[in-house]
This record gives C-alpha cells, sequence and structure tokens, in this order.
C-alpha cells in the first residue's frame, strides 16, 4: 500500500502504481509515491505533513529559478550512503530518491542564508518572519537597507507570463538589481503598465508609480561602500 | 583568380597518403642541412623586448643575405619566462637567455657562422655557478618531462607545416583510418585521462556519455577562458601550438558524433585569438578541417569565441551561456553538461591541455601513458610557477612529482635568500600548502586531501614576507567581484568574508570573526549553485588550518607578523643606515620624510599613509617595515 | 528617468558612422548568439558602446532591450562610458599582488583621482585592472596603450605616463 497524493491536501492509498507514471521516494523517512516529471519542492509542497521546505525564488506560474538557495535538502540517489546538497526547486524527482529536508546541516544551512539575507533586508516582512521561525537573532554583519532580495520573480513573470521582457537583472555580484534598459521605460515600448512584477514580489519592494510604471527597487548603499555607489550614481544621471 | 585556386587546392590534402607524402616532403626540405634559430614569442618574452630582436635577426640575416643558410622563426613560450628573451639555435640547442638586439649581429656572426658560443649570454647554474650550453643541461629543463610543452620551442604556431613536420595530424590519421569512434573512446579511458581545466573529471567517461546520447546534434568546446590568477599555461599552449589543441578537438568530435566545435577564448588573449584563428583558417586549407576531412567523410568546423571579462565564464555552463548570447549564469548542474549543455544539446567541454593530450594519447597509446604518473593521476601536468620563486615560468612535469622537487629543483628556490612560507594550487577554488607537506606527491587526490586542489595548474610560490590573511583577503576580493550575483550564498556570502577579512586586516578584528568565517564557507560550500560559489571560501579555510596563528596575531595583538597590512605596520628610517640620498624623500606622495642632503632623514608617522615608495626606493635598506 | 551621454562632439561622431554600425551589425547576419562579439566589435570601433548603437542592436537583432543591456553591464569588457585616449592597465594577478601590484592602483588614485574602471575628467586616462597578463616573472606589470611595462613602481609609473598626453 502507498500513498498517492492528489493535491495538496488529498491523497489515497492505492495497492500498487504500475502502469501510472510515478516514482516511489522517501521522504524524512517515510516513504511516499509521486507522479514524475516534477522537481522535489513541488512534489513535497504537495504533501500534507510530510518534508518541510521554505522557498522563496519560487512561484508555480513561473519556471523556477534557484537564486535564493533556502529550499536546499539533502538527497541520496543510492540509496542512503552518500547524500548531497541540492536546490530542491530544479531537482527532479527519480525512483528510489531519498530525501532529507529537515536535518541538522540543513537548518543551519537556512539559517545561515536567513541570516545573510536579514543583514541585506532587515526590513523586510518576510524576511524577518523566516528569521522568527527558525531563530536567527541579529546579523553579524553591518546592516543593509535593501528590499530586494534578488528572487528574479518579477523578470521571470514578465517574460514567461506576459511575454514582454520590460525589466532584467543587471551588473553583476552584490551591485546585481532589477532595472529597466538605461534606467528608462520609455526607450522601449515593453513595459505594459501590467504590474505583475508588483503583484508576484515576495517582499513587496516593487510598487506600481503614479505613471503606471512600477517603481523598482534601486540598490541602496551597499554595506559601507559608499564611494562605489556614487561612482554609479555619477555615471547613470536620472 | 584561376591561378589563386590552383594554389589553394594545391596545398588541400585529400587522404592520410597524400599527408604523409606531404610530411616527407617538408622534412626533406628541413633536413637541407640549414641552421634554425628559434627566438621566444611568448607573451612575456614580448614584454622583455623579443619583438625587437626578432626584427634584429630579420635584419641582420638580410643584411648577411643569409636567408639560405639561416631559417629564424619566432615560437611559442619555450616556458622559462624568467630568463627571457630566450634565443636557442638548433640543432644542439645553444640556449641563450637575456638576449637583446645589439647581441644579435653578435649571435650570427661568432656561434651560427663561427660555431662558437657567446659566453656572456649562457645561463648560470646559481648554485655550481656554471655555465650550461645546451637547453637539456639547463636544470631548469632537465627535471621536466616536456612531452606536450616541448613542442612549443620548436614551431612557429602560424604555420601549420610546422606542425606537420613534428609527426601532427598522425593522431587524426590514425583514428580516421582505423580506429571506430567508440575506440579512440576506449583508449581515452584506458589511459586515465583527468581533465585539465580544474575538476579533474575522467576524461573518457565524459566522452562515453556525451556519445551515448542518440540521435542529437552535439558540441564539442575548448576552454580557454583560463581566469585563474597567476596561471597562463593555457594561453600558452594555445599561442603556441594551437593545432594540438584542435588535433584533440577534432578526434573527440569523431569519437562522439559532432560536427561543430567552439573554442572559448578568453578576451583578454588577443594572441591567442589571432594564432588560433590562423591554425583554423590553415587546417581548413589543408583539408584537415572543415568539409571531408583527408578524405574520409568526417565534417567539423570550430568557430572561436571571445569572452567578455567574466571568471565565472570558465565555468561550463555560463560559459554556455555566454556562447548562446547570454550573461554569464551558472546554472545547476543535475542533469551533466554532456548531456544537455549548449542549446540544450549534449556537450563535450575540456581544457586547452586535456585536448593537447588526447593526439598524444592516440599516437603513443593508451599504455604507454598510463605508466606516467600515480595511481590517481596519470600523464603530465602544465604547472605555471611563479610568485616568489627564482624560475619563473611554465613547467611541464609528471604527475606524482614532489612539490619539493618542483619549487627548488625545477623552480630553483626562493629569492632573496628569504624563506619558503606556503604554495597556492589551484587558484581561487584552491588552497594554500606549508612548508611541512612539501613532500606531497603532485596528484589530484592529495592536493584535495590537503584543503587545496590541482585546479587548472597555476603555482604561487610565497616567502617569509607573504602575509595569509592578505592572501586569503586578496581571493575573496577577486571572487567578489567575479560572483556573477545570482545565489545568495555567493553574492553575500563573499561579499561578508570580505568585510571579516577586511575588518581583521585592519585591525578591528574579534575573536568570534574566525567563526563566521568557518560559517560563511559553510553556507557556502552547501548552499552555492556552482563551482565557483562552492569553492570560494578554500583560500579562506585553508590559510585559517595551516596559519591561525596569523589570523590570531591580527586579532589579539593587532600585528601583521609578515609586514603587509597597512594599518598594522609602520615604516620608520634606521639612523644607522640613512645616507641622506633624498630618494625617499622625493618619492614619499604625502611629505611625511623630511631631511637635508647627505643628513639622516625622518619620517613623521602623522602623514605616513604607508603607501611604501620609500622601502621600494631605498637603495641602503634603512627604510624598516614592522 | 533619462541618461544622456553629455559629450555633443561624440553624438556628432556616432551619427555620421550610422553607416557603419548598419554594416557592422548586419555583418551579423541576425544571428542573436552572436550578440557578444558584435557588442566587442562595436565597442572596438568606438571605444565603448553608445546607447544609441545599442538601441538598433536590440531593434535589428530583435533581441528585447533589457537583455542587451543585462549583457552589457554583466561583461567586464563592455563599457557604456567614453575612455579616455590612453588605457593604463595595472595587472592584480597573484604574482604581480605578491610584488606590490595594487600599490600602483593606489598611486593612480591619489595622482589622477581615478579608480579602476574610471576615466580622467580630461579623457586622458582610463585605469583598469586585469587578473593576469602572464609576465609574472616580470611583475608588477602596467600595460599603458598595448606596450607592457614591467618591474614597476611608484617612481617608474610616473615617468611613464608622463609621456602619455
Amino acid at each position: 500500500m502507498a500513498k498517492v497524493w492528489i493535491d495538496g491536501e488529498t491523497s489515497i492509498e492505492v495497492e500498487d502504481a504500475d502502469g501510472v507514471n510515478a516514482v516511489s521516494l522517501t521522504v524524512d523517512d517515510k516513504k511516499v509515491i509521486v507522479s514524475a516529471g516534477q522537481t522535489v519542492l513541488e512534489a513535497v509542497q504537495r504533501m500534507n505533513g510530510i518534508g518541510n521546505i521554505p522557498a522563496l525564488c519560487n512561484h508555480p506560474a513561473v519556471k523556477p529559478y534557484g537564486a535564493c538557495r533556502i529550499c536546499t535538502v539533502e538527497v541520496s540517489e543510492d540509496g542512503g550512503s552518500k547524500f548531497k546538497f541540492v536546490a530542491a526547486c530544479l531537482y527532479s524527482v527519480k525512483e528510489g530518491l531519498i530525501v532529507k529536508t529537515n536535518t541538522e546541516k540543513i537548518k543551519k544551512l537556512r539559517r545561515g542564508i536567513i541570516e545573510l539575507m536579514l543583514a541585506r533586508c532587515p526590513n523586510v516582512k518576510r524576511i524577518q518572519e523566516l528569521a522568527e521561525e527558525y531563530g536567527v537573532e541579529k546579523p553579524r554583519f553591518v546592516l543593509g537597507d535593501q528590499d530586494c532580495i534578488l528572487c528574479g520573480l518579477c523578470v521571470r513573470a514578465c517574460q514567461e507570463i506576459i511575454g514582454k521582457s520590460a525589466i532584467s537583472l543587471v551588473n553583476r555580484g552584490i551591485y546585481r538589481e532589477v532595472a529597466a534598459p538605461f534606467y528608462a521605460y520609455e526607450l522601449t515600448e515593453e513595459c505594459i503598465g501590467c504590474g505583475d512584477c508588483a503583484f508576484v514580489c515576495p517582499t513587496g519592494a516593487i510598487e506600481m508609480g503614479p505613471d503606471g510604471r512600477p517603481i523598482l527597487p534601486k540598490v541602496k548603499i551597499p554595506y559601507g561602500e559608499i564611494e562605489a555607489l556614487m561612482k554609479k550614481e555619477a555615471a547613470t544621471p536620472s | 583568380m584561376v591561378e589563386q585556386v590552383r594554389r589553394l587546392l594545391e596545398k588541400r590534402v585529400g587522404s592520410v597518403a597524400e599527408l604523409e607524402k606531404l610530411r616527407q616532403s617538408i622534412v626533406d626540405k628541413k633536413d637541407s642541412g640549414r641552421t634554425c634559430i628559434s627566438v621566444c614569442g611568448g607573451t612575456a618574452c614580448r614584454a622583455s623586448g623579443a619583438e625587437a630582436v626578432v626584427d634584429a635577426f630579420v635584419d641582420e640575416i638580410e643584411r648577411r643575405e643569409l636567408q639560405v643558410q639561416v631559417e629564424m622563426k619566432e615560437t611559442g613560450c619555450h616556458g622559462f619566462c624568467e630568463k627571457g628573451p630566450l634565443v636557442v639555435i638548433e640543432p644542439k640547442k645553444i640556449f641563450y637567455q637575456q638576449v637583446k638586439p645589439e647581441d644579435v649581429a653578435e649571435i650570427i656572426a661568432e656561434t651560427v657562422l663561427g660555431g662558437k658560443v657567446i659566453e656572456r649570454l649562457l645561463y648560470v647554474d646559481p648554485v655550481s655557478s656554471e655555465r650550461i650550453t645546451y637547453e637539456s643541461d639547463v636544470p631548469f629543463y632537465k627535471r621536466q618531462t616536456r612531452t606536450i610543452f616541448g613542442a612549443n620551442g620548436t614551431i612557429d604556431p602560424t604555420n601549420i607545416e610546422d606542425y606537420i613536420a613534428i609527426g601532427g595530424y598522425s593522431a587524426l590519421s590514425k583514428v580516421l583510418t582505423g580506429m571506430k569512434p567508440q575506440k579512440v573512446i576506449d583508449e581515452v579511458k584506458k589511459s586515465g585521462l583527468r581533465g585539465r581545466g580544474g575538476g579533474g573529471f575522467p576524461t573518457g567517461r565524459k566522452w562515453q556519455s556525451c556519445r551515448d546520447i542518440k540521435g542529437a546534434i552535439k558540441y564539442v568546446i575548448c576552454n580557454a577562458d583560463e581566469g585563474d590568477p597567476g596561471a597562463y599555461q593555457d594561453r600558452s599552449l594555445l599561442e603556441g601550438n594551437p593545432h594540438s589543441v584542435l588535433e584533440g578537438m577534432i578526434i573527440g568530435a569523431y569519437a562522439i558524433g559532432s560536427h561543430q566545435g567552439y573554442i572559448y577564448v578568453r578576451n583578454e588573449y588577443p594572441l591567442a585569438v589571432r594564432h588560433a584563428r590562423i591554425a583554423i583558417e590553415q587546417a581548413m586549407d589543408y583539408g584537415l578541417l572543415g568539409e571531408n576531412i583527408l578524405g574520409s567523410g568526417f565534417d567539423f568546423t570550430v568557430t572561436i569565441n571571445k569572452g567578455g571579462g567574466a571568471f565565472v565564464c570558465g565555468e561550463s555552463s555560463a560559459l554556455m551561456a555566454s556562447l548562446e548570447g547570454k550573461i554569464g549564469e551558472p546554472k545547476a548542474k543535475y542533469v551533466h553538461m554532456s548531456e544537455k549543455g549548449l542549446w540544450d544539446s549534449p556537450s563535450l567541454l575540456n581544457n586547452v591541455k586535456t585536448w593537447a593530450n588526447v593526439p598524444l594519447i592516440i599516437n603513443k597509446g593508451a599504455d604507454w601513458y598510463s605508466k606516467i604518473g600515480t595511481a590517481g593521476s596519470k600523464g603530465t601536468m602544465i604547472f605555471s610557477l611563479v610568485g616568489n620563486i627564482n624560475n619563473t615560468g611554465l613547467v611541464e612535469v609528471p604527475m606524482g612529482i614532489t612539490l619539493r622537487e618542483m619549487i627548488f629543483d625545477i623552480g630553483g628556490g626562493i629569492p632573496n635568500g628569504k624563506k619558503f612560507k606556503a604554495v597556492q594550487t589551484g587558484g581561487p577554488s584552491g588552497g594554500c600548502i606549508p612548508e611541512q607537506f612539501l613532500d606531497t606527491p603532485v596528484d589530484f587526490d592529495e592536493l584535495t586531501k590537503l584543503g587545496s586542489m590541482m585546479g587548472s595548474g597555476g603555482m604561487i610560490v610565497m616567502d617569509e614576507d607573504t602575509c595569509m590573511v592578505d592572501v586569503a583577503k586578496y581571493f575573496v576580493e577577486f571572487l567578489k567581484g567575479e560572483s556573477c550575483g545570482k545565489c545568495t550564498p555567493c553574492r553575500e556570502g563573499i561579499n561578508r568574508m570580505s568585510e571579516v577579512l577586511n575588518a581583521i586586516t585592519q585591525g578591528k578584528g574579534k575573536r568570534e570573526d574566525l567563526e563566521t568565517l568557518e560559517d560563511l564557507a559553510g553556507i557556502l560550500s552547501a548552499g552555492a549553485l556552482c563551482a565557483l560559489g562552492q569553492t570560494a571560501a578554500n583560500p579562506v579555510l585553508s590559510t585559517l588550518r595551516y596559519f591561525r596563528d596569523e589570523y590570531l596575531a591580527h586579532i589579539d595583538e593587532k600585528k601583521c607578523p609578515a609586514g603587509v597590512c597597512r594599518e598594522l605596520i609602520q615604516y620608520s628610517i634606521d639612523p644607522e643606515r640613512c645616507e641622506g640620498c633624498l630618494r625617499c624623500l622625493r618619492a614619499c606622495p604625502t611629505g611625511a620624510i623630511v631631511g637635508e642632503k647627505r643628513e639622516v632623514h625622518t619620517l613623521n608617522q602623522g602623514l605616513c599613509i604607508k603607501c611604501g615608495a620609500c622601502y621600494d626606493v631605498c637603495k641602503f635598506d634603512a627604510v624598516i617595515r614592522q | 528617468m533619462e541618461l544622456t551621454l553629455d559629450f555633443p562632439k561624440v553624438r556628432a561622431i556616432v551619427e555620421s558612422y550610422t553607416e557603419k554600425v548598419d554594416s557592422l551589425i548586419d555583418s551579423y547576419a541576425g544571428n542573436k548568439e552572436q550578440l557578444i562579439s558584435l557588442l566587442q566589435d562595436i565597442q572596438a570601433e568606438f571605444n565603448y558602446l553608445p546607447q544609441d548603437v545599442l538601441i538598433k542592436v536590440s531593434q535589428k537583432l530583435d533581441i528585447p532591450l533589457s537583455q542587451v543591456f543585462s549583457v552589457v553591464t554583466f561583461f567586464r569588457a563592455f563599457t557604456l562610458q567614453p575612455r579616455g585616449r590612453h588605457l593604463v592597465t595595472v595587472c592584480l594577478g597573484t604574482a604581480c599582488h605578491v610584488k606590490g601590484g595594487s600599490r600602483l592602483v593606489e598611486k593612480m588614485e591619489r595622482d589622477y583621482g581615478i579608480k579602476p574602471g574610471d576615466t580622467t575628467e580630461d579623457l586622458r586616462f582610463t585605469l583598469e585592472t586585469v587578473n593576469c597578463l602572464g609576465c609574472c616573472a616580470l611583475g608588477p606589470v602596467v600595460v599603458v596603450d598595448g606596450k607592457y611595462e614591467s618591474k614597476m613602481n611608484a617612481d617608474k609609473l610616473d615617468r611613464v605616463l608622463r609621456s602619455y598626453k
């Protein structure tokens, strides 16, 4: 007998899963059968009470990106002798896979990622909630003042759902930000003012402006490197 | 026009038999008793003025009308970069170092025509003080096994016939006439060749997984995005012997069933791009690349793509994204690139050195190859031996040689009588190895056990005046600028490591910082998306492991034992040694030094910005740094 | 928000080179994946990437301007600002660093007020750093307009740069 999940809340018991395109997994020591062709995150999110995987840069309406890394889990493909860390949102379910979503190592990793995010975005409610849930207190680092966690959902929503490409992720490393080309929407006609980017943003960093265009979060002073930002501002006058 | 077409078609080799005929005719032409002078045209020698030496030779040969008797060719890098410009005179290979254009006339007159050796241009062994005449006796070369890199010294990379003369494309001939694709892969597997780009993945296995995908368009890629600072062997190989790489790629393409190849060269290597382009063009002219190679019916073309200035594009998935015209953002490799790579097609990506090993394996056989090296690491490896070392240059050695032999026997030890402190291998993904492990054999697994890695072959020697905390900070700063910014652990984690290391080197560190660094390292290795992030903490971890006392000195005593970290050192002038020459006074940018001519100078600490200019210019060792 | 390049002379030159731009773009025959190579050609031609040209690239190659902008800002080889007459590149590879390469960068900031990536006000020098030129025996190495200067220190750098007007 095996448990097959139909949706987030409903499951049925089946005799065997032959003929159904399904794979059997072990999630947190519990044996389950899920449909093939989905990621570990999707499978676990459908299960009630089994597995616990937070996710920030994931949304069912767009393709997974794997940027926040908070969905990292430990998996073993060889029956449990070797485990490796993978992002659950990108890793496809396989027959015989063993998944652990809540080991001490995973909890430590999550706390670490939340601490880094909290140091970057101390005023973002979603991050504060996660910090409380995982017991992260004051970060050991200089606090930043960002609202954007660079999950890329706004960009992906614009591209994949709306079919436009009004905004993109520009620059590299800690200077990475979401921006319109040359920081000016009027250069192209891509932005249609639909507001999907603001809707899908998990931190509320994007607001719709009075001109019908989104106000994107500008990279604020990156952790004490004031001069670098001023140089950048000088190079791109607004 | 007809004439042009005829000459073009004449060059084209339509079969293996014709190639052998061509090879024989080239070799015959060379045996006609001409003296050959090979001048090293590698970038380091160029920076020392090799081009002027080449020009001087051209002029002198013309002036004396010696074109029939004497041939001068500008070759690729000879490897002994410390002593360039290098000139080697065949057939005995008389070895002249630090040659200037003024020396050329004498070389022609005395050595080429007169058969005499010019003493002052010979290499002097620093230990025995002996003058060494022949290249093979120079200790730097003697202890090497230059099966791949040796060819650099004898061929003009812009002339395919030089490569053919030394047996080039004979491996390809062997493959196309007598080896089925699977047999080629079996041979590579048997040889034990492991990737030379850093990962050390078994090459044969990678080729097999690519071949096993049925019915897809496949791509072959050469990763020449050599980004590790301090490593330049890929560049020198591509500049000096591009055909060896091409030949390897064609064989690989044949083995997996690919018809399109790419060489991805980093933007900062214009000469490598130029030589690779010339090589491809000539190979196509000669029918060794393109359609119906050597009449076998196998097609394969190669395109060159330049990088855009991003270290992360050395990572295979980022490289392929860049080839697709996108930003160099890596993606998760839960499905290997050899199954779904460029344009979601099976893609075989290997490093420059890995490709160059292939013709050798095919020609000499896997049995011969697997006898070189250790059980887990077969063949030779080309290292760039740089930093605080006497014999800076590119070195090819069999795997298994000890670090001690490399640094002291081949490298000639540490200059200026300083003590060895550490050797850094593997670039920003590797670690620092201290003195107690100098007898470790150079081997993929041995180096990994020590907390470092083989990497692409960078080997940076550090002496007692190096601050290991500063080294860790250097690599972290480097990676901070190169992180693509996609994933939180790398983008934020590396930035915070930089924050902590900066605090420590400025005397603001706390004991807890060491734990913070270790925590960040854990987040990076478990959570980062790609190998750049996953290995970013290695330099920090290895220096913490072996040089913890230096970190503690910075934190507890606010001192930098090696005298490097700006905020923790102080410059002063020793009144016993100062000769009052005013040099430091003039060099000081803030006017912190005062003094009259022939009177002892004094340094005003309040104005001193610790730039070190005075330390650099003083000829009497009168400036003290502590 | 509008980005304006306040270099009218440069504008004029760009306009008169519209044909040049068109022929450059057309030579790539609409191959989107050759975007980076095309941008390198444009930068080699104009010494930087003019905004107008990038808009044209986006239109002709049918790549959204946002993606072109992402590529331009991601790769260090590209610059949106005109460069100085002389390019000063300081090698900060590990070997050069160990021999004091970063002190040369600091000197450039003291004397000319520019950090890596910047151009002096009078468009005389652009300062860049690079992570290894492969001449580690001769470090610290500085390349000025393609000419390699070896075993540099603050003093030598002064003398070398003086000759570049």
